[in-house]
Formats: C-alpha cells, sequence, structure tokens
C-alpha cells in the first residue's frame, strides 16, 4: 500500500509515545523507590525457596530454632521436582499448547499452528542460553534489565545453587525451567495471528519479543534488583510475566495484522475439537510444574500450589459451561476446555499464595470474565483468532489482581496478605504491576510489529491465506489425501 | 443404457446397496456430497461465534443400468431410501452415450 503523509505521521506519534510508555514505568518505579528506601529482601517476593519456614512446616531435625541459615546445599529431592517441572512445562508448549490451538483452526492451518509452537520451543531454547537467561535473571542493571555476564551461561553453574534465586537446586536447573516459561509465553501469542503471519516474519517476531519484552519483564518480576519485584507485587509463577504480556500483546497483534479474510462471512470453525481438549489436557497437566514446580522445592508449597491450580481450573472451567449454558443455551465442549485454561491462567500468579477455598472464586471468576471477554470480543469485531487476549490477558489480569484480594501469609510466609487478609496496599501493588505489564506489552508489541512491517510484511498474501498456511509456507498437508 | 444418480441420506446407503446388489445390480460409484433442498441446516457455536450450517452432508450413489432395469432400479432405491421426512433426496435419470471397460476395452451392453 502506498504510505500518505498521514499514515507516517501517525507511526512516529505512535513510536514515540510507545517509547516514553515503555521508559515511564521503570522510571516511575526508580522514583516511587528512590523515595521510599525499603529493601525487600528477595524472600519476601520470590517465590519461598524450600528451606525457607512455612506455617506448620517442622524445623529441620536437631536445629535450634534460631540457628544462622545453613550454607546453600543441593537437594536431590527438590531438583528431581524442579527438573520434573521444567519437562511438565516444555510439555505445556509442545505439544499441549500446539494441539490446543492446532485444533481450533481450519484444516488448512493445522500444521502452520502446530509449527509455530514447536519452533518457538527451539528458536527460544537457543536464544535463553545464549543470551536470554542473563537479560532476565543476570546482574540488574538500573533495575529494569540484566547485564550480559551471563551469556552463553557463562558463570551459571551445574553443580552449585544460586542462593538469590533457588538455594537447593543447581543454577542451571533453575535456568532451565525458566526457559519453559520464557518459550510458552511467546507461543502463546501466536492465537492472535493465527491462520494468516508470514512464517518467517514469525519468526522474526518471536526472536525480537522474546528479548525485548519477555525477558525485561521477568526481570522487573523476578529478576534481584527488579523494580516490580522491589515493589513487592506478587506473581509466583507468572500472571503478569507471561499471560498479561502474552495476552495484550496478542491483542496489539490482532489490531495490526487485522481481520482474516472472509472473518464473519466464512465459515471458520475448529476443525478438530477432540486435538483441541488433548491439548487442554495437557496443559492442564504440565501446569502442576509451571505452578507447583515454582515453589523451586519439593514440600509444603508445592503441595499447596498444585492443590490450588488444580482446584481454581476444574471450578473455571464448570463456570465458563455454566455461563455459556445460560447465556446461550447450551454448554459446549469446546467451553469447558477454554475454562480450565482460562483458570489455569488466573491461579498462575497466585498459586503460591492463597489456599484452596480462595482458587475456587478465583477460578470461577476466571471462567466468567474470560467467557464474557469472549462475548464482548464478537461485539467489537477484532480477530483475536484464538482468543490469546481474551483468556491469558483478561485471564492473567484477573489473577494478578485477586492475587491482592486472596494472597495469605498463613499459606507462604515469604508473601504478603491481600485485602480479604488484611492489606488492602497489596491490590495497589499489583494494580501498578498489571498497568506496567500492560503497557510493556501493548506499546512493545506495536513498536516490534511495526519494524517488521516495514522491513519484511506481516501477513501472508491473499492467495497464501487462501491456500492455507500449510501449503504455502511449508508446502505440506496436515492431512494426506492419498 | 441409463445413468441413475441418487442423493440420499447417508446412513441409507447401506440398506439401499443390499437392496441393488439383491436386483442384480454388481456396480456402483458412491460419493460424500453436501446438499440442501427444502431440508434447513442446523447452527453450531464456537466461543463467540455462531454459524448457520446451511448444508447437509448426503450421500451420492451412480449406478448405470441398461433401459430395461432402469425403473427397477428406481423403485428400489426408493423403496429402501425414503423415511418420510424432508430431506430424503432425490433420483436423476440420464442418457448414457457410451459405455467402456478399461481392461478389455468392451463397449455398450457388453461393459455394464
Amino acid at each position: 500500500m502506498t504510505y500518505t503523509l498521514r499514515h507516517k505521521v501517525i507511526t512516529y506519534m505512535v513510536l514515540l509515545l510507545s517509547l516514553i510508555a515503555i521508559a515511564m514505568p521503570p522510571v516511575l518505579g526508580t522514583v516511587a523507590m528512590a523515595q521510599a528506601p525499603v529493601e525487600i529482601p528477595p524472600a519476601a517476593t520470590a517465590p519461598a525457596p524450600a528451606g525457607a519456614p512455612l506455617a506448620g512446616a517442622p524445623p529441620a531435625a536437631g536445629a535450634p530454632a534460631a540457628a544462622p541459615a545453613p550454607p546453600p546445599k543441593i537437594d536431590s529431592g527438590d531438583t528431581a521436582w524442579v527438573l520434573t517441572s521444567a519437562a511438565l512445562v516444555l510439555a505445556m508448549t509442545a505439544p499441549g499448547l500446539a494441539l490446543f490451538y492446532g485444533g481450533m483452526v481450519r484444516e488448512k492451518n493445522a500444521l502452520g499452528t502446530i509449527m509455530q509452537s514447536f519452533i518457538i520451543l527451539c528458536l527460544i531454547s537457543v536464544q535463553w542460553v545464549l543470551w536470554g537467561y542473563s537479560l532476565s535473571f543476570g546482574p540488574d542493571k538500573g533495575h529494569i534489565i540484566g547485564g550480559l555476564e551471563w551469556l552463553g551461561l557463562n558463570g551459571v553453574a551445574m553443580d552449585q545453587p544460586n542462593a538469590d534465586y533457588a538455594a537447593t537446586i543447581p543454577h542451571q536447573a533453575f535456568m532451565i525451567f525458566q526457559a519453559m516459561f520464557a518459550v510458552i509465553t511467546v507461543a502463546l501469542i501466536t492465537g492472535a495471528f493465527a491462520e494468516r503471519m508470514k512464517f518467517s516474519s514469525f519468526l522474526v517476531f518471536s526472536l525480537l519479543w522474546a528479548t525485548f519484552i519477555y525477558d525485561p519483564l521477568a526481570h522487573w518480576v523476578w529478576g534481584v534488583g527488579g523494580w516490580i519485584k522491589n515493589l513487592g507485587a506478587l506473581d509466583f509463577a507468572g500472571g503478569t510475566v507471561v499471560h498479561i504480556s502474552s495476552g495484550v500483546s496478542a491483542l496489539a497483534c490482532a489490531l495490526v495484522l487485522g481481520k482474516r479474510r472472509g472473518y464473519g462471512k466464512e465459515h471458520m470453525a475448529p476443525h478438530n475439537l477432540p486435538m483441541t481438549v488433548l491439548g487442554a489436557s495437557l496443559l492442564w497437566f504440565g501446569w502442576f510444574g509451571f505452578n507447583a514446580g515454582s515453589a523451586l522445592g519439593a514440600g509444603a508449597l508445592a503441595t499447596s500450589a498444585f492443590v490450588v491450580t488444580n482446584t481454581a481450573t476444574a471450578a473455571a472451567a464448570l463456570a465458563w459451561m455454566v455461563a455459556e449454558w445460560i447465556y446461550r443455551g447450551k454448554p459446549t465442549v469446546l467451553g469447558a476446555a477454554s475454562g480450565a485454561v482460562a483458570g489455569l491462567v488466573a491461579i498462575t500468579p497466585a498459586s503460591g499464595f492463597v489456599g484452596p477455598l480462595s482458587s475456587i472464586a478465583i477460578g470461577a471468576g476466571a471462567g466468567v470474565f474470560c467467557y464474557m471477554a469472549i462475548i464482548v470480543k464478537s461485539r467489537l469485531g477484532y480477530d483475536d483468532s484464538l482468543d490469546a487476549f481474551g483468556v491469558h490477558g483478561i485471564g492473567g489480569t484477573w489473577g494478578a489482581l485477586a492475587t491482592g484480594l486472596f494472597a495469605s501469609k498463613a499459606i507462604n510466609s515469604g508473601g504478603a496478605d491481600g485485602l480479604f487478609f488484611g492489606n488492602p496496599g497489596q491490590v495497589w501493588v499489583q494494580f501498578v504491576a498489571v498497568v506496567a505489564s500492560w503497557a510493556l506489552a501493548f506499546f512493545g508489541t506495536l513498536v516490534i510489529l511495526k519494524i517488521i512491517d516495514w522491513t519484511m510484511g506481516l501477513r501472508v498474501s491473499d492467495e497464501d491465506e487462501q491456500v492455507g498456511l500449510d501449503l504455502s509456507q511449508h508446502e505440506e498437508r496436515a492431512y494426506s489425501k492419498n | 443404457m441409463k445413468k441413475i444418480e441418487a442423493i440420499i441420506k447417508p446412513f441409507k446407503l447401506e440398506e439401499v446397496k443390499d437392496a441393488l446388489t439383491e436386483i442384480g445390480i454388481f456396480g456402483m460409484t458412491v460419493t460424500e456430497v453436501r446438499g440442501f433442498g427444502r431440508q434447513k441446516g442446523h447452527k453450531e457455536a464456537y466461543r463467540g461465534t455462531e454459524y448457520t450450517v446451511e448444508f447437509l452432508p448426503k450421500t451420492k450413489i451412480e449406478v448405470v443400468v441398461g433401459d430395461n432395469l432402469a425403473t427397477k432400479v428406481v423403485e428400489t432405491i426408493i423403496r429402501t431410501a425414503k423415511t418420510g421426512s424432508i430431506g430424503d433426496g432425490k433420483i436423476f435419470v440420464t442418457n448414457l452415450g457410451e459405455v467402456v471397460r478399461i481392461r478389455t476395452g468392451e463397449t455398450g451392453d457388453r461393459a455394464l
């Protein structure tokens, strides 16, 4: 298309505002911290390491109550659980998300959609080792990013813990666990631009997004020195870092890429819902690694996170099903599966801080709110093809705020209390984290998309979209015609 | 020679085929088709989107017979494919110019 002067002015304005918006949160956060210098020790906001005292946990045999903490020592139980959890989270992306999304697109795009999840696993796994982990969790620079000291995992030991993050497992175990989080976050966004993005542009987008959105945000919320972590925001397993970031970025992608050809007129029904349910089930299974694994140890906290994860997910699936039954008249399989995923999303930031009854409320809320978001989407008319924003953006926002409501130090003394447990201030802190995540995700994604659009183009051609991604991007068929 | 095309409800296929075999028809071609006539479609809903599916799955049977058998074939199909409700289908009878057996090259009635 020809770019008129109007286009260029608008684009430069948006870019300028985006840069300001991205710079604002860390500047404000640093200013806020300078005015109220309360250095919160890492254990208060990070997921409590297995060695931290938990309500009801018996003290180590023979150790006097007031003894100083022993030097970090690798615990085989903790290590086994974290490594297992890393594998579980990998399974969330491939085959979990791959099949969940794959079943929801039309047959001609099934393979292309699955490929996106699969190849992100490959791409980000390597990016993480080379520079992603260093930027996310490396030595802090100005509270907004990690340094490059750990490039290529330099200094990241396989036989020593990093006591700042996880005192009882090898540093590399923590690293590889976190790698899988980076992988699935990028993969979630693919739901927004399903069935119409060029494969080459998608690869570049994924790499840039992981580096410039995920890595900084992970540092802000989980990295030692990160400004959101220092504010005291609670995010046990990634409500902001993973779900708000991917969900809101998905919204930006849907708006910039535009609707699929024929949207609203052609039938674009899922081609294989059994595949989608299989994917959703694998997501549920793997999510135990995502949430319970974030306890970074095998014990009471992991157990609690496991329990609330299952409970919230179940409540959410039921809530979505009932909401849909009432609103439309029929309970659907896709609704139950989607509700479950919404519940998994919402419980993610809360999983290490809330109890089972709270988790029912959080899950039920997710089921209802995310279902409503889907209804609103079809009224507003933008094409977030697989509801990445509706489920992850909205679900993640609800979960992050709900953490501010339902968190209890009785569950995790390393956390904080929420509004319902006497600390209304936590909701404000969560809100700041939510807004910062939204801003970075939305405006940062806009910038990346525009750069790629100008240089490579984002969408496939009309004809390629008509033929389908499988044939046009890969010269393959998902289902042989033999 | 006549070509008889019958569009029927898919679940009736086995019954029709068995009945045709009984009256001496030993070959046919079957395709899965979609279509509608007076039978209305149905609604499907996926998340926030509702689709009205107007095309219904049907089965098309094609049989080629000599002129003498044509009427009997039509009657047989009607008898076995009928349910009495809308959407039972239709039969089209056309004249055929030529029929050839590929293996032997035989033509006409000898190719049936």
